[in-house]
């Protein structure tokens, strides 16, 4: 997996190269190898990261900071305020924290990303890539293409399949279970976007611990089937420590997503009365709807907040739970690897 | 099969025979979840009197000719390749480059910069930032210009496409290009005929998922375009409501049909060709 567990590692095995010149670079920097073979040297490496650095900066980082400074403002779209915005202050901040709309928005964003992706997409994902190893190949086959095709079709068809499903007079979910004229996006908002949602993303899970699995070496599982275990017995005491990693990237990664997913507004439209505006929902009616952007920022800032708190969590998470023997192999190959460079040079 | 029996003690062959039965069921049960929401999609295109109902009453291809009589089916589409396909060949370009250099040359603090970024872009792509980017399109002019949504989208897609991209790079051997450097090729030379075509399978997958993230973004374009002239398909089926707001069954259904079909081609396309692995590894 391309995200999981990257610190500079994929180091040459060839040390030092052509050329004394790079050699003598690498020794002067000490511990950092010097893997530029092409002798592009740092000067033009930067021109090569300059126009992506830009690009970001300018259309990333720089919105991140400046959804700082507009929710210190009064600024609106319409109205005196559009003209000349007013410096207030936190007071924005001050008014989100104590406006029932808000908690309200942050309870059921919680309440989405809990049910939807940590629990549902997350446990659903990992059966299925379970199950997938040893299901006959029609099932697995068949499964597979269904539970990919939600995934990557467009989000906008998506929604509107989800509208025809739940449809009160014509929905093929009525006719399925039978009962007549019920609106489910208007009696169970909240529980449609929770479905909706692990519906929709279960598929990443699913090809992330199907890889994972993969790393679980067979002679383990064979081990453990010898000395009796159960099939959950493998799993807790064979499978789970091994993707443990796994588990908190891809957790961290689809809570994200979750947390800032739009989806639910093309399904309910944050209604009916609220009942299913999460964060970004609220966001949106706030300030493109009202045109309110000093408060629309205030919360935009408060929702990366929260984001942050939670990566931060989940990395430390990935990183303090670290058994030793993890740090023991990587410190053996560290060790290697120096005696391979004292042994070049 | 002995050790099999010999490893399950405690269990009867009815409790197996349950236990399979259980689990035949809760895949059926899967199965049904999964499919039927799709079966609208399958089905509705074809039908000759398309509603809400997922049946197929009679076959007619009536709805296709409505779809590509309508005048908005076709630019749609077009400012929705427009899009991501600029999206894809900005994102392709930059990405290259500065992965390339990040691999192979040692810039101090880059593993945390990649990792900041990353998670800057997988916070900031979706609503957090769409007020100060709505603003900052407004002051430079670009509201409502698709170059704009362009440079907004391949912004936010740039940190995970380098991080994608320097992983490949990272795993492809140094010596081809140290050989080059023996027989002494200068850097441009090794850059064009031995690095190029070395990333060029990652830059094909890179390029196909920012291509199918762009096509299927709904809410950048959606804030950022105001004339219905620029909007692409996934705004514009959105579109498709008679004036009492009853959507239009026979263009909603057609178009959401031709409109998925160029996503799923594009991932059958990549999975066959380079696999899961470093395809799937972040989307969003």
């Amino acid at each position: 997996m391309t995200l999981t567990s990257k610190p500079a590692d994929a180091e040459p095995t060839a040390v030092g190269g052509p050329g004394a010149t790079d050699v003598e670079r690498a020794q002067k920097r000490g511990p950092g190898r010097d893997p530029d073979v092409v002798g592009l040297g740092r000067g033009r490496a930067s021109l090569f990261v300059a126009p992506a650095l830009v690009l970001v900066g300018v259309f990333l980082v720089f919105p991140a900071l400046w959804t700082l400074y507009l929710g210190l403002l009064d600024y609106s779209l319409t109205g005196a305020s559009a003209q000349s915005p007013t410096f207030i202050g936190a007071q924005n901040y001050t008014d989100a924290l104590s406006d029932p709309a808000f908690t309200k928005a942050l309870y059921l964003t919680l309440l989405y990303v809990g049910f939807s992706a940590v629990i549902g997409q997350n446990i659903l994902g990992f059966l299925l890539a379970w199950y997938f190893r040893t299901a006959p190949r029609a099932v697995r086959t068949t499964l597979n293409v269904l539970v990919l095709l939600a995934w990557i079709l467009p989000g906008s068809v998506v929604a509107f399949l989800w509208q025809a499903l739940l449809d009160r007079r014509d929905g093929i979910l009525n006719t399925v279970l039978q009962t007549t004229g019920v609106a489910w996006t208007n009696d169970h908002p909240m529980a449609v976007i929770v479905i909706f949602n692990i519906w929709r993303g279960a598929a990443f899970s699913m090809l992330l611990y199907a890889a994972a699995l993969n790393t679980v070496p067979t002679s383990h599982l064979e081990v453990a089937r010898m000395a009796g275990a159960r099939p959950w017995q493998q799993l807790r005491d064979v499978v789970l420590p091994t993707v443990r990693r796994h588990v908190l990237t891809n957790t961290l990664l689809i809570t994200l997503w979750t947390f800032n997913d739009f989806t639910p507004f093309l399904l309910t439209g944050g209604g009916p009365n609220h009942e299913s505006e999460t964060l970004p929902v609220y966001i949106y009616s706030t300030a493109i709807l009202h045109g309110d952007l000093g408060y629309g920022s205030a919360i935009s800032l408060l929702l990366l907040l929260a984001n942050l708190v939670i990566a931060v969590f989940y990395i430390r998470l990935l990183r303090g739970g670290d058994d030793g023997s993890l740090k023991a192999q990587q410190r053996a190959e560290r060790k290697a690897r120096r005696a391979e460079r004292a042994v070049a040079t | 099969m002995t050790a099999a029996v010999r490893t399950v003690p405690g269990r009867t062959i009815v409790g197996r025979v349950l236990g399979r039965i259980g689990l035949y069921t809760g895949i059926c049960l899967l199965t049904v979840f999964f499919a039927l929401p799709l079966l609208w999609l399958a089905l509705t295109p074809f039908s000759d009197n398309p509603s809400y109902r997922a049946t197929l009453s009679g076959f007619s291809l009536e709805n296709f000719r409505k779809l590509f009589n309508n005048p908005q089916t076709w630019p749609s589409l077009r400012n929705s390749i427009y899009l991501a396909g600029g999206s894809a060949i900005l994102v392709i370009v930059l990405a290259a480059l500065a992965s390339y250099a990040l691999s192979r040359v040692r810039v101090p603090g880059r593993d945390q910069l990649l990792y900041a970024l990353l998670l800057l872009s997988s916070i900031v792509t979706g609503t957090a930032a769409m007020v100060p980017i709505y603003l900052m399109l407004y002051q430079l002019n670009l509201l409502d210009r698709q170059f704009g949504v362009v440079l907004v989208l391949t912004g936010g897609l740039l940190p995970a496409a380098v991080f994608m991209l320097k992983d490949f790079v990272d795993s492809i051997p140094r010596s081809y290009e140290e050989s080059a450097r023996v027989f002494g090729a200068k850097p441009g030379q090794i850059l064009r005929h031995i690095v190029l075509p070395l990333i060029r399978p990652g830059m094909a997958t890179v390029g196909v998922w920012a291509l199918v993230q762009v096509w299927g973004n709904f809410l950048v374009p959606y804030v950022l375009l105001s004339n219905p002239d620029k909007q692409p398909a996934a705004v514009v089926m959105y579109t498709f409501y008679d004036a009492g707001g009853q959507p239009n069954f026979a263009l909603i259904s057609t178009f959401a049909l031709v409109y998925s079909v160029p996503v799923v081609v594009l991932y059958l396309f990549v999975n066959r060709r380079y696999g899961f692995a470093f395809q799937g590894g972040i989307k969003g």
